[in-house]
């Protein structure tokens, strides 16, 4: 329905995209005793790596293959080869991805062959699960190498039903869960919660509540990931009876994995808002053959009390938003069942989603994209990342933080959207930042007839703000 | 793309003490246990204070998506630096050979959108690989649209962080410096009573406005600063560095080209110094007023020291008596390894060990004047190196850059941060007073107690009656099910 409109200018400013080595590195990070290698120059990883530590407030596994010039121009193979064997050898990973970046994809970096070759020459290594995974910075975001390295890690250590002799719903209580980018370590946490409330054991892929969550472990240090979806893990999704595929990013993976394990997927573009969780409840439902449990209807009925307090502050409000495809489809559903406005949509990239998404257009673009549109539709509430604040700032508008690199709020990476309760917090959190604007601001008006004294008029030609 | 020639000779520095021994800090990063930045990431560090240039990063969006407005620097004005630009190149950019032509038209938008006194273009790996031709657009554009477009041609797989610092100070020497005149004295200037000088300092950030605590001494001293680059810095005050009488390198080798070609071109003497400290900062007072050879400065300068100097000492003496003898390892790179010494010795804190990866031989000799012959030299910077360390040498504080923050804290270990993304300005005098308040906020936080203290359920009382195992087996249901309540 929404109209795609491309990117125009020659530069982009103040860019809201970050790149699929990010997403790449984030997918990977959700994986136990796991570690991303960038295959490009040494400032690829390190940005990466600053960009990560200020988001999560964590140390961030991540290496490098470190290229220089001479195999720019002359091949970098023994870096990919001599890397992956670097970090087998020093860090004792379960699983290396290796991710390509602008650098390598132009350069004509061939990882899949590297990878083989790295097999042949160090068999001692291969229990090391290692996935290639193309991800060149020129193309996609966040999101898409994030899904495209879910789908490499299916692809590549998923096996298939009749290799592993696994039947789909032999373990009668697993539920597989393929979470997308747009969830929060947060947000995964409460679905865990949701789906224990239905007795289901729930096996998230990737898993990043248990690796980003932000919590002190007895080891001094790691130079892999603490926590996430073990890799034996993988070998066991053939054996739940469902999977949940939360993010329309995730659909080609959730098809890959029902192709290989036979295990049927129901897909969620999102859990943003009353409706998407009302679907997914009784999803839980039907799979687990129980009745909801009385908490979660009582927090539904909180949710629809919620709705009815903030509607007030929420309903015709003007929104300018920024994110990633599906946090974007997200935020859309979330405020627009609230009857607010979506005056600005600014999407980081393109993806199929977008064109679904109930808005006359979104653009394809950049920050100061989305300052100019606030702009000239006099959004009153921006939602967007920390780099969208001084925009918002420049707008005097307030906003709510959402997506990647939320560095200037502590806890930004625990917030939970998700469930009744996630939606209800954000419904909270939007209607509290516009609580002082949302009435309507009568100027003063006095009667030149009136009997009040002078001395209560304000001096000068001030104005009623 | 640089030639691997050109490339040589930016890293044959003659004045860099890394030329004349085996090099301790410029080795070849090894695949798989790489840590540091890029050419690129050490260039846009070293320019992006300038603060009213529009500073656009061409390449794909990895370069400058992850990394602007990520700097702890301040201007005092124009918040041009802060805005990020990147061409963002697309796969059909570069298949189809179109980075150049969209280069050009960026240079464009931005001119047109913010009116620049400059636009500074940093060439990164992709353009660097498929040979777009940065010098010429760089010169068309600068014809074209009267506005000075200058080239900074720093893709990362050049090299490190310190070969983009001199990357980015030879493309000031080579483009912007020379460009200007100073501007006249201010008629205000006449009735000092004295002589102003004009100077410059290199390698100055003014992280978390830190040079503002030192910038007013150097006014009352009479010494105009042309320009610091580039913290706090405007390109029109770049233009103009080779008019300064003397110039400081502060903290720093990275730059040192500029210091060096300054003086080769226009005879402007230098000299090395930091503000880090009360030792550090008096010194650097003192030798500007050296250099300059001005008896009437050095008089002045020497009665601001002491007035300072009773100052601080002064305000820190409650401080000295809660963090005298605590026990720092400093891990640092380059100069910051010596003058940070200093500045904890005159606060009675005890360094027991510091980090020399970066430093050159020169500053090593520095550290053993200041530690003694035995000090402990780590040029090992792995996480478990640095905590094994700590706990060999009971440190009581880890000193670090801001990457080796989770390292400290996740083993429960106060932590400082020294580095640029700092958030809080430790140079000058008045610098001092923040240090010690940041030293003795983590060093005395009571959350150190309460981190290290056990589940209380977990810590099994031994009775008589009770010879268990110390703890019961854990299965790894309960494991998680304890992490997911913490």
């Amino acid at each position: 329905m929404a109209e795609i409109l491309k990117r125009n200018k020659a530069l982009s400013v103040n860019p809201l995209k970050a790149s699929q080595p990010m997403g790449g590195s984030l997918a990977c990070l959700g994986f136990d005793k796991a570690i991303p290698l960038l295959h490009g120059s040494q400032g690829c990883t390190a940005f990466a790596k600053v960009f990560f530590v200020r988001h999560f407030r964590e140390p961030i596994p991540l290496q490098s293959t470190a290229m220089d010039q001479s195999s720019s121009v002359m091949g970098a193979d023994d870096n990919v080869i001599e890397g992956i064997k670097a970090i087998a050898e020093k860090s004792k990973p379960a699983l290396i991805v290796v991710l390509t970046t602008g650098l390598s994809e132009t350069q004509g970096a061939d990882i899949q062959r590297n990878v083989r070759e790295f097999r042949e020459k160090y068999p001692q290594f291969a229990h090391v699960a290692v996935v290639p995974v193309s991800t060149p910075d020129f193309s996609g975001c966040v999101e898409t190498g994030y899904a495209a390295t879910v789908y490499e890690i299916i692809h590549h250590l998923v096996p298939d039903a009749v290799t592993a002799n696994t039947h789909p719903g032999s373990r009668q209580r697993q539920i597989n869960v393929l979470a997308g980018s747009l969830l929060t370590p947060g947000d995964i946490e409460a679905l865990k919660d949701l789906l224990e409330q239905f007795n289901l054991r729930p096996v998230f892929v990737p898993d990043v509540s248990d690796s980003l969550d932000g919590s002190l472990t007895d080891d001094d240090f790691s130079p892999v990931t603490i926590g996430g979806t073990p890799i034996s893990e993988l070998a066991t999704l053939g054996d739940a009876c469902a999977t949940l595929v939360i993010g329309a990013s995730l659909h080609k993976a959730g098809e890959l994995l029902a192709q290989k394990t036979g295990v049927p997927c129901h897909y969620f573009e999102h859990l943003y808002g009353l409706q998407a969780n009302d679907r997914l409840i009784m999803t839980l439902a039907e799979l687990s053959e129980q009745p909801v449990p009385l908490r979660i209807e009582r927090q539904r009925a909180q949710l629809q009390d919620a709705m009815l307090d903030t509607h007030f502050m929420l309903g015709q409000l003007r929104i300018g938003l920024a994110a990633d495809p599906d946090q974007l489809n997200a935020l859309v559903t979330l405020v627009q069942e609230m009857g607010a406005e979506v005056v600005a949509a600014v999407c980081a990239a393109a993806a199929p989603i977008l064109a679904n998404i109930p808005l006359n257009s979104i653009k394809i673009g950049d920050l100061e994209d989305l300052e100019q549109l606030c702009r000239e539709q006099r959004a009153q509430l921006l939602i967007g990342n920390s780099h969208a604040v001084t925009s918002a700032e420049r707008l005097g508008v307030p906003i709510l933080r959402a997506g990647f690199p939320l560095y200037d709020l502590i806890g930004a990476y625990q917030k939970t959207w998700v469930g009744y309760r996630g939606t209800r917090q954000a419904l909270f959190d939007l209607a509290n930042l516009v609580i002082n604007f949302a009435h309507e601001d009568i100027p003063v008006y006095r009667s030149p007839y009136a009997q009040k004294t002078d001395t209560e008029r304000p001096s000068g030609s001030h104005s009623c703000h | 793309m640089k030639s691997s020639k050109d490339i040589a000779e930016l890293l044959n520095e003659p004045a860099c003490e890394h030329n004349k021994k085996e090099k301790s800090g410029c080795a070849k990063p090894k695949p798989g246990s790489a840590a540091g930045g890029c050419a690129f990431d050490g260039a846009q560090i070293a320019l992006l204070p300038i603060a009213d240039v529009a500073h656009i990063v061409h390449g794909p969006i990895a370069c400058a998506g992850s990394s602007w407005d990520n700097r702890g620097t301040r201007s005092s004005g124009s918040e041009l630096y802060r805005i990020g630009m990147t061409t963002d190149l697309t796969e059909q950019d570069i298949v189809m050979g179109r980075s150049e032509k969209r280069l050009f038209h960026s240079i464009k938008q931005s001119i047109d959108s913010y009116n620049p006194p400059a636009v500074f273009i940093y060439n990164t790996c992709v353009p660097a690989l498929v040979g777009d031709d940065l010098n010429a657009i760089c010169k068309y554009a600068t014809e074209r649209w009267q506005v000075p477009v200058i080239p900074i041609d720093c893709a990362g797989f050049y090299g490190t962080k310190n070969l983009g610092n001199r990357i980015a100070g030879d493309a000031m020497v080579k483009y912007v410096i020379g460009t200007r005149d100073p501007d006249p004295l201010p008629p205000s200037a006449e009735h000092a009573g004295f002589k102003i000088h004009d100077v410059n300092l290199i390698g100055e950030y003014n992280i978390a406005g830190e040079f503002w605590h030192v910038l007013p001494l150097l006014d009352e001293m009479g010494l105009r600063v042309l320009c610091t680059l580039s913290g706090d810095a405007r390109f029109r005050e770049v233009q103009t560095m080779h008019k300064a009488e003397v110039n400081m390198m502060v903290c720093s080798k990275a730059m040192v080209n500029v210091a060096r070609n300054l003086n080769k071109q226009y005879g402007t003497p230098w000299f090395e110094g930091s503000f880090y400290g009360i030792t550090d900062t008096s010194q650097a007072l003192r030798d500007f007023a050296r250099m300059l050879n001005d008896p009437d400065l050095t008089q002045r300068t020497e009665a601001i020291i002491e007035r300072e100097e009773t100052r601080i000492r002064n305000a820190l003496e409650p401080w000295k008596a809660r963090l005298k003898g605590k026990r720092v390892l400093l891990f640092t790179g380059g100069v910051k390894s010596w003058s940070v010494i200093s500045a904890l010795q005159d606060l009675g804190m005890v360094v027991v060990a510091t980090g020399t990866k970066k430093s050159t031989e020169e500053d090593k000799a520095r550290i053993r004047e200041l530690m003694g012959e035995d000090a402990l030299m780590i040029e090992d910077g792995s996480p478990r190196a640095l905590l094994k360390i700590v706990h060999d040498y009971q440190a009581d504080i880890l000193i670090a850059g801001g990457r080796n923050m989770y390292t400290a804290l996740k083993a429960r270990i106060p932590f400082l941060d020294i580095n640029q993304e700092r958030e809080f300005g430790y140079a000058g005098f008045q610098g001092m007073l923040e240090l010690v308040r940041q030293l003795a906020l983590t060093i005395e936080s009571p959350v150190w107690k309460a981190v290290r203290t056990p589940m209380p359920w977990k810590v099994v009382t031994r009775s008589p009656e009770h010879s268990e195992p110390e703890s019961e087996p854990i299965t790894p249901d309960q494991t998680s099910l304890a992490r997911n309540a913490g």
